[in-house]
């Protein structure tokens, strides 16, 4: 028989809880109130009290309304069909709820029921299974969605029989599997996981080093982000975070890629909604929507499934990598997931830790990133969780706690920086002060080696190498003036410049240089530098600068244009004709 | 407020502080209304029959021994028609001596607007002004506020705004609003004969400060009743929302909460937002525009309440003098308007974009140029060019008193980028300075 309980008192959407029987930490419960049921989770037992978060709000609560425990924690259902939704916090299917208003206590089930799955079995009886084994396999928008023995299921297990090639609705039986007991179980296309645990179904996880190719310059010429690696994207408001996750979201070549808009605007998740079905996979050609999940808690929803609807996401990543797939998860903004746990902590009156934050703050966040990662599935095959958040840090200050936390875990930063925003040098990317650990990696090394002839790293340390020479001789410009300094230091000023201006910035709206495949940055990175290695002559320092800022236009002119039309080329001849102006 | 037969009146309040009252009850509902002393309150905290109230004129001279009755509901605004052209304080009671409104009785601060549900707005607000219109374009459905401190004419400004927007209605939330500004919101809306759409719910200086919290809901259950109801377009000012959030710091002093950064409640990004996040573009056409004041204290933009904000609202306004010109501009590098792409280049002219972003880095030259002379350092040609240059931006486009259409706005950047500059110096789409550099 289930627990059940009464209220006994209410702050916000913090309810103690009176209870009859045995209650586990995290299990959900229902409080009712007036003609609905609202979910909530206990967060903390205190002898017969029971603190729960409810995920609505609680006007009209009262002290002894009823409220029944489930025995379970927050789950997702995971099952085909997850593809191209746009979910809430707690996996409902928004667009299945009715009215433009959100009804509080509206729950609905997050797949299609009645849809019929073209189903291949891929495995036959008489195999031997564990969890994660694939059984069989549907096609989901394209995708080759994997039918696998239950996360849940411990052992080993027999198939005693799979059916046949044919169509199958998610709850219809696919195979029979048989434990070492004897037992039979009958397998269905849908399973359900709790979310506040990681997937742990595959047979190793080694340091990912496969670059995840995004299409934006300064992150895969100047810092790298790999399939299955962590990084996060720290800035000020109005530094283009949000431009820049829609640009690595549109562009990665991943399989599928996951939103978590976690607490931001309500506008920007309607952007996606509105844009994403229309723009073309540029991998694909299909339509991106098909392969993406929304999942949607803007910061108007309720402030507990903020903190749910990471975990939501996190899971349905997990659950398409064990398939074998490349998955993009971005979560935006990680800072607002952070302040829903401090408003619950605050409430719950927990001795805080700094600026009012959960004392694990930090604990929290680095398990939450080590749930990504590039993994070698038991079947052999690959897998990966590339995760991407970013960080609203308070009054731009990156000593505050979530940013410090974020960077113990992330291994690519990504400082959008409030200067050059103002500047328009977008994206706001310091090339500096941002880093990514697997360019440092010898077998991001090795693999980059198959994809670009040539020493490409020691280019691009060469690059930055540039930049920060660039940076000390425009500080020392700014000291000594410009008539102060040898006519070298504004060369080398001006050639740090052309690599801003030609390789970091980056038209996120133009829709030829928004995305700029590897062989072309290639082909960029090999101009630039061609220019930077060049000696030339000048005689003061005001035909350096208009002379580089001729280079500068050219050179931009080629980013606008498709790669190696007429214009391009053309582009490329004149530039060739300035070069020998003053070659030495 | 009238008493029923049928109500309970408790007489014995246990615990009083400045803000909140505590006394036994039974039966009573979080977030429920009550009268305490005629003093209008609400359910902040219950435990068993503990039951706390927040009293919003403030607690003085409460008796232990005060009438308490709850009146079984939350905060609600009788809606209609009839609230067009009319004064209301915090609770929604006319301010102007007419009648009482009649109409449909909504509880405030009511549910969120499923995303899904949400139009991507794309409707251009033109306000005349080029600091706006030209480099931060607005949009409706948007939330934007001025970050401006207390000594700039930001009121002047959404005024103005408020007037040119060709909006259904407009609806001001006034907290902590001087009593002369509200008679000059009054007087300007008086004198442009647009009475008839404009609703007003306004807290003054001189009413309690924790009525404020009252004051935003109260102006977007109006708005919604128009945006949804009569599929009107909406636009919400809300002025000053430093006030409103004061308040909320206040209360949750005196509810023992720990602060976090600033004093502010650690709850400050979730409070502002469920705010901003009414506005909306609704499917049927009907929308709601929130332009704010967020006053800011020497123009500190990390302190906690425009920092929360920032991360919240569509962009910002920055106003500044600019003494070169002895003139009030829209600061073209602290504003932003992030919606400003889903009009810009489509509902105005294709070469906007690459315009606007031009002339804000030709300005930023200046800026270094500036920088440059003021450490006594030779300036080149060039730098002098663009100093000249933004002193002529400043006064042609940026300044707050300019009032041409958006096209006109591109021409007159074209004109001074002519004027100072040669074509490869402004870093346009050739294209588009083919067609529009001698034009």
């Amino acid at each position: 028989m289930p627990t059940k309980g009464k209220v006994k008192g209410i702050i916000s959407n913090l309810v103690t809880v009176e209870v009859d029987g045995p209650v586990a930490q995290n299990e959900i419960c229902y409080i009712s109130i007036s003609d609905t049921r609202l979910m909530a989770e206990v967060l903390k037992v205190n002898r017969g009290n029971v603190f729960v978060q409810v995920f609505e709000s609680t006007r009209g609560l009262k002290v002894g309304n009823d409220v029944e425990f489930t025995g379970y924690m927050l789950e997702v259902t995971l099952g085909p069909g997850l593809l191209s939704r746009n979910y809430d916090g707690l996996q409902n299917d928004l667009d299945k709820l009715t009215g433009v208003f959100l009804k509080r206590g509206e729950y609905n089930s997050p797949l299609d029921t009645e849809k019929l799955w073209d189903f291949k079995p891929l495995a036959k009886a008489g195999d031997k299974v564990e969890a994660a084994s694939w059984l069989g396999e549907v096609d989901e928008n394209h995708q080759p969605h994997k039918i696998m023995v239950p996360f849940v299921m411990e052992g080993e297990y027999t198939v005693k029989s799979i059916v046949a090639a044919g169509q199958y609705k998610i709850n219809d039986t696919i195979a029979v599997i048989t434990d070492t007991d004897g037992n039979d179980h009958n397998i269905t296309m849908v399973q359900k996981w709790p979310v506040k645990k990681a997937i742990n179904v595959h047979r190793e996880k080694p340091r990912p080093f496969k670059l995840l190719e995004t299409g934006v310059r300064t992150i895969d010429t100047a810092n790298p982000i790999v399939e299955g690696g962590t990084g996060f994207i720290p800035g000020p408001f109005g530094t283009g975070k949000t431009v820049l996750q829609h640009a690595i979201s549109k562009q990665a070549e991943a399989d599928i890629v996951i939103m978590a808009a976690c607490g931001e605007r309500a506008n920007e998740v309607v952007e996606i909604f509105v844009e994403f079905p229309e723009l073309e996979d540029p991998h694909t050609g299909r339509k991106l929507m098909e392969r993406t999940i929304i999942v949607a808690n803007t910061s108007n929803m309720p402030v507990a499934s903020r903190e749910a609807s990471v975990y939501t996401a996190m899971t349905i990543a997990e659950y398409y990598r064990a398939m074998g797939l490349k998955v993009l998860l971005m979560a935006d903004s990680t800072s607002r997931w952070a302040q829903a746990l401090r408003e619950m902590s605050n409430r719950m009156e927990e001795l805080p830790g700094q600026d009012a934050f959960p004392m694990d703050l930090s604990a929290i966040i680095g398990a939450f990133y080590s749930r990504a990662g590039f993994v070698y599935l038991k079947n052999g095959a690959t897998g990966s969780i590339t995760f991407i958040g970013t960080v609203s840090p308070a009054g731009g200050n990156l000593k505050e706690p979530v940013t410090e936390g974020t960077k113990k875990a992330a291994r690519c930063f990504y400082a959008l920086e409030q200067s050059r925003a103002d500047r328009k040098r977008y994206p706001a990317v310091n090339p500096i002060e941002s880093y990514s650990k697997y360019i440092e990696y010898p077998e991001f090394g090795e693999y980059i080696k198959t994809r670009i002839n040539g020493d490409w790293i020691g280019k691009v340390n060469r690059m930055k190498t540039i930049l920060q020479r660039g940076k000390e001789v425009q500080e020392q410009i700014n000291i000594l003036g410009d008539d102060g300094v040898p006519v070298d230091y504004h060369v080398t000023f001006w050639k740090s410049e052309v690599i801003d201006f030609v390789i970091l910035q980056q038209d996120a709206f133009d829709k030829v240089d928004a995305m700029c495949p590897l062989n072309r940055q290639e082909f960029m990175l090999d101009l630039v530098m061609g220019i930077c290695d060049t000696d030339y002559k000048f005689d003061t320092f005001l035909e350096v600068m208009e002379y580089f800022k001729r280079i500068i236009n050219v050179c931009k002119q080629m980013n606008y244009a498709e790669y190696k039309s007429a214009d391009f080329d053309k582009y490329l001849a004149e530039l060739n004709t300035i070069l020998d102006e003053r070659k030495k | 407020m009238a008493t029923k037969a049928f109500q309970k009146i408790y007489t014995k309040i246990t615990q009083i502080t400045k803000a909140t009252c505590s006394l036994k009850a039974t039966g009573v509902g979080n977030d429920e209304l009550a009268t305490v002393d005629g003093k209008l309150a609400q359910v902040v905290k219950i435990m068993d029959d503990d039951v706390t109230l927040q009293v919003f004129e403030g607690t003085e001279g409460i008796p232990t021994n005060a009438e308490v009755i709850f009146l079984g509901k939350a905060p609600s605004l009788k809606v209609s028609d009839q609230l067009a052209g009319r004064f209301f304080n915090a609770f929604g009671d006319p301010i102007d001596g007419g009648p009482e409104v009649e109409g449909v009785e909504v509880e405030i601060g009511g549910p969120s607007v499923n995303p899904v549900r949400r139009k991507q707005p794309s409707e251009l607000i033109a306000t005349g002004i080029a600091g706006i219109d030209l480099n931060n374009t607005l949009v409706s459905g948007q939330k934007i506020p001025f970050f401006a401190d207390p000594d700039q004419p930001y009121n002047q400004v959404m005024a103005n705004v408020a007037l040119r927007a060709k909006a259904d209605k407009i609806i001001l939330g006034g907290m902590g609003l001087t009593n002369d500004d509200y008679l000059y919101f009054k007087n300007v809306f008086n004198d442009a004969g647009v009475l008839d759409r404009i609703v007003s719910f306004v807290n003054t200086t001189e009413n309690p400060p924790v009525e404020r919290l009252l004051i935003p809901d109260m102006a977007l259950t109006a708005a919604e009743y128009f945006a949804v109801e009569k599929n009107q377009k909406v636009l919400v000012l809300l002025t000053d929302m430093t006030s409103y959030a004061d308040a909320l710091a206040i209360v949750s002093n005196r509810m023992d909460q720990i602060p976090s950064k600033d004093s502010m409640p650690g709850s400050l990004y979730s409070d502002l937002a469920k705010i901003y996040e009414k506005a909306v573009q609704f499917p049927d056409g009907g929308s709601i525009t929130i332009i704010a004041v967020t006053t800011l204290s020497g123009g500190d933009i990390t302190h906690a309440i425009p920092d929360n904000t920032g991360y919240i609202t569509e962009g910002q306004l920055f106003l500044r003098r600019d003494s070169d010109i002895g003139k009030v501009i829209v600061d073209p590098f602290r504003s932003l308007s992030r919606l400003k792409q889903l009009v810009a280049g489509k509902k105005t002219r294709e070469d906007h974009p690459q315009v606007m972003n031009a002339a804000v880095r030709l300005y930023a030259d200046a800026a270094n140029a500036k920088t440059k002379l003021e450490n006594g350092f030779d300036l080149t040609d060039y730098d002098e060019r663009t100093l000249a240059f933004a002193k002529d931006y400043s006064d042609k486009l940026l300044a707050i008193d300019v009032n041409i259409d958006t096209t006109e706005m591109l021409d007159v950047a074209w004109s001074l980028f002519r004027k100072h500059f040669k074509p490869e110096e402004v870093n346009i789409k050739q294209e588009f300075v083919e067609k529009y550099w001698s034009k």
